[in-house]
């Protein structure tokens, strides 16, 4: 049982979890791309000003799917490629491998 | 104990301008008027709104009888909730004659919640995905992977809703659009378009339920009497994929769907084959499709042909959200699990006009899916 983020008690059983530093590796599971501006609050856009962007879940060997933001070039987005995983500044990004 | 619907209603939901409160209190009298009683003949109520305001506050407007009236908040699930409560008032002797009530109206546009309200930090909200819309997206995009079915495929279910939808003179989306129209109207979150989504509307629903005898639109001999067979509503299992959630488990996912339509299944002792009407949750025409197999209508994939193959339009095999859906009539979250339960009675009676399935059907079915992971099934049958 491997949670994201790290829980202190198992949410099926309530025991008790320890800390794991996951993989980086993954592979991409399922995405969508976003492309309108979200709304404000809470999005607050990149200075660039907003893009569409890709979010999606990278699944990781320890048996867990991470969503992730994907820094990736939108058309090569496809189910099952593989990812790099980085924790962000809260949401974990995701580049192609 | 044989609960039946004496009276059922719904407003015609769309832009207005109208309050919640004021779509409930239309809906509300229409039931009672449908059923033949008055309001002091209410022997208890439930209802809910999500942001529509206080249901218990409707007694202002009702008629300040004194009765029981306890308020619901269950996100999509709140009618399915206030069902099983009227229900069980009724089961239990607390009243022969009780309301169930759901009403809401929401602002243009997508919801917008903040992260701290569901427990996830605020990195979430200023990242932009505190977006239902995405959740939608990412869960077809596997289901449309693993299954094999095609983004055209969604339009053929979108493109059913906006025709039901006009042959429903209280759904809101009532102009017919072609699939090819569906599938041009601009990506919202891949691959879903902007026609293949419902938005957030106003509208409110509202079931009178009694007791075999208890009221004129209950009583022996008034044509086709609806029963309520059952009513379940269930939260989420561990492993189940929901909104806004920052990890979710590998393997085979549960669904809290396919536990709310087998607990009303078993409760009302019949199986999804004898079900000849059925209104599923269609936040997205994927959610149509998926929810199709998790309330166990079909085999996961088969949707492909099925659909294809019209099994699902008013003549086919099991016409699915005859009213439109939440495609065509929008999604008041309050409402919308009565709403269905409403077309569901029509369908039964006989009474659905235009959008009549042939029979008519003797058996209904109705699914309500929401944030955080809740659903509620019931079976009607007449």
């Amino acid at each position: 049982m491997t949670t994201y983020p790290a829980a202190e008690r198992c949410p099926r059983c309530g025991a008790e979890l320890r800390e794991l530093e996951l993989s980086r590796r993954g592979l991409l599971w399922s995405w969508t791309v976003q492309r309108h501006q979200p709304k404000s609050p809470p999005y607050e856009p990149p200075a660039a000003g907003f893009a569409p962007f890709a979010v999606g879940y990278v699944e990781l060997p320890e048996g867990v799917r991470v969503a992730a933001v994907l820094d990736v070039e939108l058309p090569t987005l496809a189910i099952g490629m593989p990812l790099l995983l980085a924790a962000g500044d809260g949401v974990p990004r995701a580049v192609a491998a | 104990m044989t609960v039946l619907v004496a009276g059922a209603a719904r407003t015609v939901f769309g832009r207005s301008a109208a309050s919640g409160r004021d779509h409930a209190v239309r809906a509300v009298r229409a039931a009672l008027a449908d059923a033949g009683i008055g309001w002091d003949r209410v022997g208890a109520a439930f209802g809910g709104s999500d942001s529509a305001g206080n249901a218990d506050t409707l007694v202002a407007e009702l008629g300040l009888t004194g009765l029981p009236f306890v308020n619901v908040k269950n996100g999509c699930a709140t009618g399915g909730s206030a069902l099983v409560s009227a229900v069980n008032a009724i089961g239990s002797g607390m009243a022969e004659v009780v309301l169930a009530v759901g009403f809401d109206k929401h602002p243009a546009g997508a919801f917008d919640p903040r992260p701290e309200d569901w427990g996830l930090d605020a990195a979430y909200g200023r990242d932009g995905l505190m977006v239902t819309t995405q959740f939608f997206g990412i869960k077809i995009q596997r289901y449309l992977h693993d299954h094999g079915i095609s983004a055209h495929t969604l339009a053929l279910v979108a493109e059913k809703a906006y025709r039901n939808g006009a042959l429903t003179p209280q759904a809101w989306r009532r102009t017919p659009l072609t699939a090819a129209e569906i599938l041009d109207s601009g990506l919202v979150s891949d691959p879903l378009t902007r026609f293949m989504f419902c938005s957030p509307g106003e509208g409110a629903a509202a079931l009178v339920l009694a007791a075999p005898g208890a009221a004129p639109g209950a009583a022996p001999g008034t044509g086709r009497r609806v029963r309520l067979d059952s009513v379940a509503v269930r939260s989420r299992r561990f492993g189940s994929f929901e909104v806004f959630s920052p990890w979710i488990p590998a393997g085979e996912l549960a669904s809290v769907s396919a536990d709310a339509a087998a607990a009303a299944f078993e409760a009302a002792g019949i199986g999804p084959a004898e079900v000849q009407v059925a209104q599923v949750q269609d936040t997205e025409a994927g959610a149509e499709i998926m929810h199709l197999a998790e309330c166990g209508f079909c085999d996961h994939g088969a949707q492909q042909r099925l659909v294809a193959e019209g099994a699902f339009e008013l003549g086919g095999v099991l016409p699915v959200n005859t009213d439109g859906g939440c495609i065509a009539n929008g999604e008041p979250i309050g409402a919308s699990g009565l709403r269905q339960v409403v077309e569901v009675v029509h369908q039964l009676r006989g009474t659905a006009g235009e959008r009549q399935v042939p029979g008519p059907p003797s058996v209904g079915f109705t699914h309500v899916y929401g944030a955080p992971g809740v659903s509620a099934c019931a079976v009607l049958s007449c």
